[in-house]
């Protein structure tokens, strides 16, 4: 006991937590996917599998946003927008083109990254609050076109009868986990995108751009091109959530399901959890998805102590709960390590034979 | 064909002349200085060197190659790249990170081959890592590899800089202010390595004040004030010049005259 505390002095703790888990990643990633995929053999209700899915969804849309947001700084209010492309574009495919869920699932996030594109595009020559507020109009237009473009969105009706993926004759549904199962695949494959592309030149051309834009241009970084990079990823996995969403909503979405309040919620996620890191955005989505439920009895009262832990957390944590900097020393990957130590040898040689 | 030449570049805001009818040439191997007082312009003429300013007129060559109407991400990839007065670093990012941002731009794999993983990522990504912690290891910053650069006392971070600088495989470095916030072993120290940046084949352009890091090391010295330049020569020249004395301290004759 003596010897651990000693550790935790000389290293801190944050140290001696992340090297833990460094150290029993396996393990730990092991016994994660056991727990993960049991939940839907176990027995929870139905509020509890719905209130995980939607966890889910929200730690994979606040990933989505953390890109842009957390990676190269630039604020993006509008993305209930991308939200609600990618699920209206994945539900009309379904229903009235007769679309597979999972190509209209694709096809969805494709829109919604091409929009990014475009939306993109005004971000080389704006920055800041200036942008924010060119995204929150985006939101707004994006719900304009929803309610009055009827003739292809239906308007303020909704997309009704959107019917629940299948595969291999397998019906995915809330009640026999099939949901669950979809979202967890999906945040895991979009928390490994990110990760891979934060620890690539990709990555740290997007921090590089939120840390300072004109060293990062110095450094010959095609910041323009990145940045709609980032708008144009960040658009995908949200569109790509949003085709998921159209799915599990009791086989319709109107409109008011992707209000600005939407773009809120998913930056709060961002927010809470820890701008720039993965495992805060998992985090964000838990606490806010969990808030409204454990404070049920709160009635309307829950949303102001909403609105008060939110800005407690602005004054005495903004970088966000879990949005420490890792403590652990750069990994290096096996390939770097053997080039290290080749290297090392062959200096060793040439000063043996000097 | 010069290495760097630089003829009659003029740099004009509005009614201002920051830079006027500027020439100078720099030579392969060298160490030019670049010294004046506050205001001069020394910076302008980096900021016109590395296309962060479209120059009004004049010229500028390197290697052959035009410089004027290049964006800054093609003259970073001709071979020119460099550091900034104000420290201009990534302070969230660490001191490795910082140093493989320099080599963004020699890294040739692609978006997807990062995403995935794939072979040409891990052979080149592990090659330009141990690039990095090479240049760490010659500017003596080895054991800062790990640390976030805000961490950093102010003479470590400016070093760190100049790592990032020489990571985008540059031929001529720009240095502006070099010593600038550094005690004198920690300049004296800085002096060694801008020497020994010279034995590895570097060509250093320097903006610096500390007249002890510029007698000691530079082969020659550019003399500007007011935008114009007013003299150059050998560093021994340099120092007994009239005009640059006057330029620094200002003339007695000029004052008087005022009264």
């Amino acid at each position: 006991m003596d010897k651990v505390r000693e550790k935790i002095k000389t290293k801190g703790l944050l140290f001696n937590i992340e090297h833990f888990f460094d150290r029993y990643k396996v393990i730990i990633s092991v016994v994660f996917a056991v727990v993960a995929l049991s939940v839907p053999f176990i027995g929870l209700s139905r509020a509890t599998m719905r209130l995980l899915v939607m966890i889910g969804l929200y730690s994979m849309l606040g990933m989505g946003l953390n890109l842009l947001v957390g990676y190269t700084g630039q604020v993006s209010l509008g993305h209930a927008g991308f939200y609600a492309i990618g699920a209206y574009v994945c539900a009309l495919l379904q229903v009235d083109a007769g679309v597979n869920f999972w190509l209209a699932l694709l096809i969805g996030g494709i829109v919604s990254g091409f929009v990014g594109f475009l939306l993109g595009l005004p971000t080389l020559r704006l920055s800041g609050t200036y942008l924010s507020i060119v995204t929150l109009g985006f939101c707004e237009v994006v719900q304009m076109i929803l309610k009055q473009w009827e003739s292809v969105t239906y308007g303020n009706y909704g997309v009704r009868n959107i019917p629940k993926p299948e595969l291999f004759g397998f019906t995915f549904n809330q009640q026999n986990g099939g949901f669950y199962i979809i979202i967890l695949v999906l945040a895991v494959l979009t928390a490994l995108g990110c990760h891979f592309i934060k620890n690539s030149k990709t990555g740290r051309a997007f921090i590089a751009i939120k840390e300072d834009e004109l060293a990062a241009t110095m450094m010959g970084i095609k910041t323009s091109r990145y940045k709609i990079l980032a708008f144009v990823l960040s658009a995908f996995i949200t569109g790509i959530a949003g085709g998921f969403y159209s799915v599990i909503n009791n086989g319709y979405i109107e409109p008011t399901n992707f209000t600005f309040n939407i773009s809120i919620l998913i930056m709060s996620v961002v927010i809470v959890g820890g701008l720039g890191t993965i495992r805060g955005m998992v985090f964000g989505a838990t606490i806010l998805m969990l808030f409204p439920e454990v404070f049920r009895f709160l009635n309307e009262w829950r949303f102001v102590i909403y609105g008060v832990l939110l800005v407690l957390m602005m004054q005495f944590r903004p970088q966000g709960a879990l949005g420490w900097q890792s403590t652990l020393p750069y990994r290096l990957s096996k390939e770097t390590k053997k080039l290290l130590e080749k290297k090392k040898a062959a200096a060793e040689d040439a000063s043996r034979t000097k | 064909m010069d290495f760097l030449k630089v003829s009659n570049i003029t740099m004009q805001f509005g009614g201002l002349f920051a830079v006027e009818d500027v020439s100078f040439h720099v030579d392969r191997g060298e160490i030019v200085s670049l010294i004046g007082p506050n205001g001069a312009g020394k910076t302008t003429v980096f900021n016109m060197l590395t296309g962060v300013y479209q120059i009004t007129s004049g010229t500028m060559e390197f290697e052959g190659h035009k410089l004027e109407g290049k964006t800054p991400q093609e003259i970073v990839g001709l071979g020119i790249s460099r550091t900034f007065q104000n420290l201009r670093l990534f302070p969230k990012m660490r001191v490795i990170e910082n140093v493989l941002v320099g080599t963004h731009i020699r890294t040739k794999y692609n978006f997807f081959d990062g995403l995935f993983r794939s072979k040409a990522f891990r052979k080149e990504e592990a090659e330009k890592t141990v690039r990095a912690i090479e240049i760490l290891e010659s500017i003596g910053l080895e054991k800062y590899i790990n640390s976030y650069v805000e961490s950093l006392p102010y003479g470590e971070q400016r070093k760190v800089e100049i790592a990032r600088a020489i990571a985008t495989d540059a031929k001529l470095l720009l240095l502006d202010e070099p010593a600038a916030g550094m005690n004198p072993s920690e300049s004296e120290e800085l002096l060694h390595f801008i020497r020994s940046l010279k034995d590895k084949g570097f060509t250093v352009l320097m903006i610096e004040h500390d007249m002890n890091v510029v007698m000691n090391i530079s082969d020659r010295i550019y003399v500007l004030d007011h935008g114009k330049l007013i003299a150059h020569g050998l560093p021994g020249e340099i120092a007994n010049d009239k005009r640059v004395i006057e330029a620094y301290l200002g003339g007695e004759r000029k004052h008087a005259k005022n009264r």
